[in-house]
């Protein structure tokens, strides 16, 4: 019970911090949502980076490399370590420039100013506002079952989902994007030094790990781990295009507009390749070795094994403590729920009149009841489908590749002067159409996916060759994961489509192009 | 430089996909699998690229943007 105490006062704490926040602020909608684009250079890289690391980073990413070895971390952290500072320096640094001038607080707002839309703005809002709530499903769900792991069963599921939910909910209605922020970079500094001590305790106890590795490297069964034997070359490179999404994730688009200077970007790019070194390196790294210490088990099983290597191998405290650390991955929803209620509240509430008749101050309380609504639903959904976590495992995954393939249509805003509504419109149908595509393709060829690791795919159509292959998780295209066709096709549709149809008028253009 | 650094970034990214690491199991100092060692290092790389970058093409212009007060919040609504 000592270590759901503990996890009790670390929820306390952020509650504080969400509070605190709230006494801090003023009742303005760019407060709120934005807090007042004031961040400073810490907070900013901490909260960035923070509200980009999911449950993912220590549990899926040990649970994974257990699986398929060390080529995880290239896979999915030094992949990201390039591409996502990447996508900050070039579009983030944009749109805070523009977000500052013009006064938007939501991409799609941006967007519909800078092709003169509306409706197809909308039809945006509404695909990302859609591959965005699976997010905050899982992470009531992941709270409630990492409190009932951690008390032992003594705080049930749906208690547990409904602490988190309320506690989360709490600090992000009150404190708005500056309890966010703080909180988020709260839970940073907490899971940065999460893979370091569990690095250094699990090591001491383990008595060092060469002759772990040496072991490893002995026994046939696990030596591939220690090689990228089960990870295809062709899946490796295309991976490349999913950090893509990151910056094309509403929660990770409006916190860049959050930034007191555009200075603040240089610390954030230079160092975040390195926060992701310090948490995925040990997470990976001790995935591997706990192939030696616990062989033989499932994947729902292998996504605990970070827990279980910590429960052997550390006192109840120092679990407890590191049981706070991993509720801070949890708990990452906190930034995705502000960023759906900036959404409703600037996409579709102001925009479609709520602003013109209840005033500006109304927008604060229509973000906060948003917060209430999407907090009960997402609880009321957590309870219902408790058993179908894997649904939404499968449409983060799916919101993954489709947030990356929506990246073209940033860009062309940003950057082609030419670009237009109808050219948007196209790439996102694309994006919409492909993703249910590969969804359909990943239901229907489950039965043929292979059951053991270093199987080959297998072809869906075996009249098409290699066109459409399944893996253990994943459809692939000749071997190539979807989110590579799907980048390029959204990249061409914004072309073709923007070149046949007329641009926006000469005043926007201008308005987004000063003439030098 | 504008193209310097351009084609840096592209031999970066290129460097990303080690096939010649691929089946290699050697373990440097007899701890580190010699895939993860070198995507260790690929981290602290990209993290000197963005050093670069930041250094020979920061988007010096935008940052006459930090002296304007914030704008205030965008007048678009539907119809206007």
């Amino acid at each position: 019970m000592l270590p759901a105490i503990i996890v009790f006062a670390y929820l306390a704490i952020v509650l504080y911090i969400g509070i605190f926040a709230f006494r801090k602020g003023k009742e303005s909608n760019e407060d709120f949502f934005l807090a007042s684009r004031q961040l400073g250079p810490a907070v900013f890289l901490l909260s960035l980076f923070g509200t980009n690391m999911t449950a993912v980073a220590i549990l899926g990413s040990s649970g994974i490399a257990y699986q398929r070895g060390i080529g995880i971390y290239g896979l999915m952290a030094s992949a990201s370590g390039i591409i996502i500072p990447l996508t900050i320096f070039i579009i983030g640094t944009r749109l805070w420039a523009l977000g500052k001038k013009h006064g938007h607080m939501t991409q799609v707002q941006y967007l519909r100013d800078r092709w003169e839309m509306g409706g197809i703005g909308t039809f945006i809002f509404t695909l990302t506002a859609v591959m965005l709530v699976p997010y905050i499903i899982i992470g009531v769900m992941g709270g409630g079952e990492t409190l009932e792991t951690i008390s032992g069963g003594a705080v049930p599921y749906a208690v547990g989902g409904a602490i988190v939910g309320i506690v989360v909910c709490s600090y992000v209605f009150f404190g708005g994007m500056r309890g966010t922020a703080w909180v988020n970079t709260f839970q940073t500094v907490l899971f940065l030094c999460f893979g370091a001590i569990a690095f250094i305790l699990i090591g001491r106890s383990l008595g060092g790990f060469d002759q772990i590795m040496q072991g490893i490297a002995a026994d046939p069964k696990t030596a591939p781990l220690l090689s990228r034997e089960r990870i295809p070359q062709p899946e490796f490179f295309s991976y490349m295009f999913i950090p893509l999404s990151s910056i094309m994730f509403p929660h990770i688009a409006i916190m860049c507009l959050t930034a007191e200077k555009i200075t603040h970007f240089k610390k954030t790019v230079i160092f975040y390749p390195l926060c992701i070194m310090a948490i995925w390196l040990p997470s990976v790294y001790l995935g591997v070795v706990a192939a030696s210490q616990y062989p033989g088990l499932n994947p729902g099983q292998a996504n605990d094994v970070i827990i279980k290597l910590l429960t052997d191998n550390t006192n109840t405290v120092v679990a407890g403590i590191l049981g706070a650390g991993i509720m801070a991955c949890v708990m990452a929803s906190d930034s995705q729920i502000l960023a759906l209620s900036t959404m409703f509240t600037e996409d579709l509430f102001a925009y479609y009149g709520g602003r013109k008749r209840f005033g500006g101050k109304a927008e604060v309380w229509a973000g906060r009841a948003f917060i209430v609504v999407i907090g009960v639903v997402s609880y009321i959904i957590a309870l219902l489908l408790k058993d179908k976590a894997n649904i939404f495992d499968v449409a983060i995954r799916f919101a993954f590749t489709g947030f990356a393939s929506l990246a073209p249509v940033m860009l062309a805003a940003l950057f082609w002067k030419r670009s237009t509504k109808w050219g948007a419109f196209a790439a996102t149908l694309w994006v919409l159409v492909t993703m249910l595509g590969t969804w359909w393709l990943t239901e229907f060829s489950a039965p043929l996916a292979p059951t053991k690791p270093g199987q080959p795919d297998v072809p869906i159509f075996p009249e098409l060759g290699n066109l459409f292959l399944r893996g253990r998780v994943n459809v692939t295209v000749f071997g190539f994961l979807p989110v590579m066709p799907m980048v390029i096709g959204s990249a061409f549709w914004m072309w073709l489509v923007s070149v046949l149809t007329p641009p926006p008028s000469q005043a926007t253009i201008d308005k987004y192009f000063p003439p030098k | 430089m504008k193209w310097l650094m351009v084609a840096l970034v592209v031999v970066v990214i290129l460097l990303h996909h080690d096939f010649w690491n691929w089946t290699d199991k050697t373990l440097v100092f007899g701890v580190l699998p010699v895939g993860l060692a070198y995507h260790g290092l690929y981290s602290i790389l990209a993290s000197v690229t963005m050093v670069l970058l930041v250094r020979f093409l920061w988007p010096a212009h935008l940052e006459e943007e930090e002296e304007r007060p914030p704008a205030p919040h965008s007048i678009l609504e539907e119809g206007v």
